[in-house]
């Protein structure tokens, strides 16, 4: 068994972990750092967001508004303290995005361009066409190639956090290409591996994202929080799920249905004109936008297509050259995947699953439960979204919370003495036997991973979509269990050692199946309706008795479900109301 | 995807194999697979790892077209296979390889790493000598400004090009179009001033003058990035510079 000792151990590559490296590599270039990531970080799922990222900039804007918007878009849900220092901090960390070299998109003399997005008053998106995520990713990743302190573990793929005396103080991780577990040591680890959209069939995640962070911190008995809330995005491709920016309609895009009417209105969105217009109609926020498509729908008002029902997105009245410079990649999306030319043709889109506003518990500090681990970005849950995120947030999100989750690990870092070598060595060896003996030796299962995978899927979909009842996610809890029992008879054809694909894809559904349960219980749990999480059985919010976040525990039978209270400081709950 | 009518239709994929560890030569194994209208070779061999055989090993993640992870030869040319339809090729079969002018680590696996190393000689990162604070606000840079390094800053690393150019296969230490265009990404970048330091790599031997101009980068770029277009501005730069250098010693450079 060999090991590595490190001060912070980053696990995951993607926005968070990239930027949180960043700020060890130029603040704290003492400390020995090590970013794991199973992929090379610019294959990251950050690389796909496309709209922007949110931060007070003009000087028509101010921090209160950005505060109330994401408040009343959390459905309250959201800390409002985290939310304060969240939009305090948003300027500076895009700025130093701009000082990296960033991308961003000008006004004709060069200052930082805006745009609208969903559920905003004012407009604050700071925006690279519409490849925002992928211009910053790059850019994140380039400027971390500069810092000698940061060592890479590219490919490499974590499976257990390795905990003794009470603290966090590593990981064991397998190369992928050699099939090898090591026990990678470190003083503070900080887990930044994205959600896990891929517990759902129609995602726009892509198919790395599958909440290993979620699940190896879950496993070491650190709480789940909010995982009831997952965002579905008003507007992906039928069939691929393709995400369709949210900047299409902050451009101007409708939204219409089969009689080409504007059925937002008729959903608390309206009036429909004048249009443009800033948190109204098109410009509404994900979750009541996606719930309206399925009343849409179901009366009979949608668009039928190969892959479901559709509405259409048109951005065809913006013309060919505001398309070209500000809607490129939706251009080229819609022509290769739904083989229409959006700049003559509406784009059939549905909603589909996109982010979860839940994840690993963490406090302010991005500190969890367990000392010596930390989590950022879409894998932890600090309460920036509550029960709805804001389109925009979350680009930031992983900047502001990146960089602090990397300070607070360093601080806890230089406090420790060191690493308990000899029984973190062992748990790695216990873990490389487990992973032979369930997996790669394993000759007598009956399971494939697919179908597995496929029936969590649809379990998933019809337990925990946009609307929810006591009798589907009772019958998803039911089907979740059985198919967790399943799991333990799976099969792989794949024995080698070397780039074993189909192991990390099976271990990938184990902490999916957790994951997929946290969810179901949470939502189960949860007898009301907010943001996201909508039941037809109790239709409306109830701050009497939920006004509180939900924490998913692990236990050896149904995950068991505690609640905290939710931070309130300037904005006592209240109604949300749009389009007006 | 399951609910697209394939009618029944199959299409033939041979693919690349090889297993170091299992020993054995390279060889090509044959599947069946569904065809259907909109699926892409990346949905082929999906349904092949899902539904016949699990051992097939290659990299994915987006199916859009933008994280660069499934690159690889379909019927001899470098393509993202999450963009290379199979209606495209229907009903002739799809030979799937490995990108070319890499060494296989599995399959349709490829080791990269020498790539990264590339990438971090030339610096790919904004140089300033004073770094302007914070609280003096953003580098002012207009559109036209943005637009001189635009297109090269859409480099999504997917290795196309490299696998392309018939001088990486020649001369494995050539720094290659995609590293070029990043420097050049940087180098045209108002708010950049570290083209100086980039130059010892990018205009030495390994560099910008290892390239032939053949083209066949910017042929196969997903993103119209066109580094043989950046590998010909920076090697007319370079030749001004080393005009300025030897015929203007005494002179103010730039």
């Amino acid at each position: 068994m060999e090991s590595r000792e490190h001060d912070v151990l980053i696990v995951g590559g993607g926005g968070t972990g990239l930027r949180a490296a960043i700020e060890l590599g130029e603040q704290f270039p003492k400390l020995l750092v090590a970013v794991v990531s199973k992929v090379y970080p610019m294959r990251s799922h950050t690389v796909a967001a496309e709209g922007g990222a949110a931060a007070v900039i003009k000087s028509n804007d101010n921090h209160d508004a950005h505060c109330y918007d994401t408040v009343s878009g959390s459905d309250w849900l959201g800390d409002q303290d985290v939310i304060e220092l969240f939009v305090r901090e948003a300027p500076n960390e895009l700025l130093r995005m701009e000082h990296w070299g960033c991308p961003w998109s000008r006004e004709p003399d060069g200052h930082i361009a805006v745009r609208p997005f969903g559920g905003m008053k004012i407009e604050r998106t700071w925006f690279a066409a519409d490849k925002t995520g992928f211009h910053m990713l790059h850019t994140l990743y380039q400027t971390a190639l500069q810092f000698k302190n940061i060592e890479w573990y590219d490919e490499w793929f974590v499976s257990k956090l390795l905990v003794e005396d009470g603290r966090c103080q590593g990981v064991a991780a397998m190369q992928m290409l050699t099939g090898q577990v090591h026990a990678l040591l470190a003083k503070a680890v900080v887990i930044c591996t994205g959600g896990a959209g891929r517990i759902f069939p129609f995602t726009t995640n892509g198919a790395i994202k599958t909440g290993d962070g979620m699940g190896i911190a879950y496993r070491a008995g650190v709480a789940l929080k909010d995982m009831e809330f997952v965002q579905y995005h008003p507007t992906g491709l039928p069939g691929t799920g393709i995400l369709i920016t949210e900047a299409a309609r902050g451009e101007g895009g409708i939204l219409v249905n089969k009689d080409g009417y504007r059925y937002l209105q008729d959903y608390g969105m309206g009036p429909a004109e004048p249009w443009p217009r800033l948190r109204g109609m098109e410009l509404g926020p994900r979750d009541k936008l996606s719930q309206a498509f399925v009343h849409e729908d179901q009366k009979g008002r949608t668009i039928s297509s190969p892959y479901g029902n559709v509405v259409h997105l048109d951005i065809r009245h913006l013309g060919e050259a505001k398309i070209n410079k500000k809607l490129p990649f939706v251009r080229e999306l819609s022509k290769n995947y739904a083989g229409i030319d959006p700049v003559v043709q509406p784009i059939p889109v549905r909603p589909v699953v996109h982010y979860m506003m839940g994840g690993i518990d963490t406090d302010i500090h991005s500190a969890t439960s367990l000392p010596g681990l930390f989590a950022a970005g879409e894998s932890a849950c600090v309460s920036l979204n509550g029960a709805n995120r804001l389109g925009s947030n979350s680009l930031t999100e992983l900047l502001v919370f990146g960089s602090r989750a990397a300070r607070a690990a360093a601080e806890f870092a230089s406090q420790q003495p060191g690493v308990a070598d000899a029984k973190l060595l062992a748990q790695a060896e216990a873990e490389q036997q487990r992973i032979a003996a369930q997996y790669i030796r394993k000759q007598d299962g009956k399971e494939r991973i697919a179908t597995i995978r496929n029936e969590m899927n649809l379990a998933m979909e019809s337990g925990a979509g946009i609307y929810r009842t006591e009798a589907s996610l009772a019958k998803g809890c039911e089907l979740l269990a059985a198919l967790k029992e399943r799991f333990r008879n799976v099969q792989l054809d794949d024995h080698s050692v070397s780039f074993n694909t189909e192991l990390f894809t099976a271990m990938e559904l184990e902490f999916m199946l957790d994951i997929a349960e946290a969810v179901m219980h949470s939502a189960h749990h949860r007898k009301e309706s907010r943001g996201s999480h909508q039941r037809t059985d109790f239709a409306a919010r109830d701050d009497e008795n939920y006004l509180k976040h939900s924490l998913a525990n692990r236990t050896d039978g149904a995950p068991r479900i505690d609640y905290k209270d939710v931070v309130i400081t300037r904005w006592p709950p209240g109604e949300r109301i749009y389009g007006k | 995807m399951a609910n697209s009518e394939s009618g029944g239709a199959t299409m033939r994929l041979e693919v690349f194999r090889y297993s170091p560890e299992q020993g054995g030569e390279p060889r090509f194994q044959s599947y069946e697979v569904p065809f259907r209208e909109d699926w892409v070779v990346l949905d082929a061999l999906n349904y092949i790892k899902d539904q016949l055989d699990g051992t097939l090993t290659y990299r994915w993640s987006c199916r859009m077209g933008v994280c660069g992870s499934c690159g690889m030869m379909v019927n001899g040319v470098p393509k993202l296979s999450c963009a290379a339809f199979l209606r495209d090729y229907h009903p002739n079969p799809i030979r799937v390889e490995p990108l070319e002018n890499f060494p296989v680590l599995r399959d349709l696996v490829f080791n990269l790493d020498a790539f990264l190393d590339k990438l971090k000689t030339v610096q790919p990162w904004l140089v300033r000598q004073e770094k302007k604070p914070l609280s003096e606000g953003e580098y002012l840079q207009t559109p036209a400004q943005h637009a001189q390094f635009k297109e090269f800053s859409m480099c999504i690393n997917c290795m196309l090009c490299y696998a392309a150019c018939p001088q990486m296969g020649l001369e494995p230490d050539f720094i290659g179009p995609a590293a070029i265009a990043l420097a050049q990404r940087y180098n045209l970048d108002s708010r950049d001033q570290g083209r100086d330091q980039r130059q010892e790599v990018v205009a030495s031997h390994e560099g910008i003058w290892d390239c032939t101009f053949v083209g066949e980068c910017s042929v196969v770029c997903p993103k119209h990035v066109d580094p043989a277009g950046a590998i010909q501005q920076a090697k007319l730069a370079s030749t001004i510079d080393w005009f300025q250098e030897v015929l203007w010693p005494f002179g103010a450079r730039k």
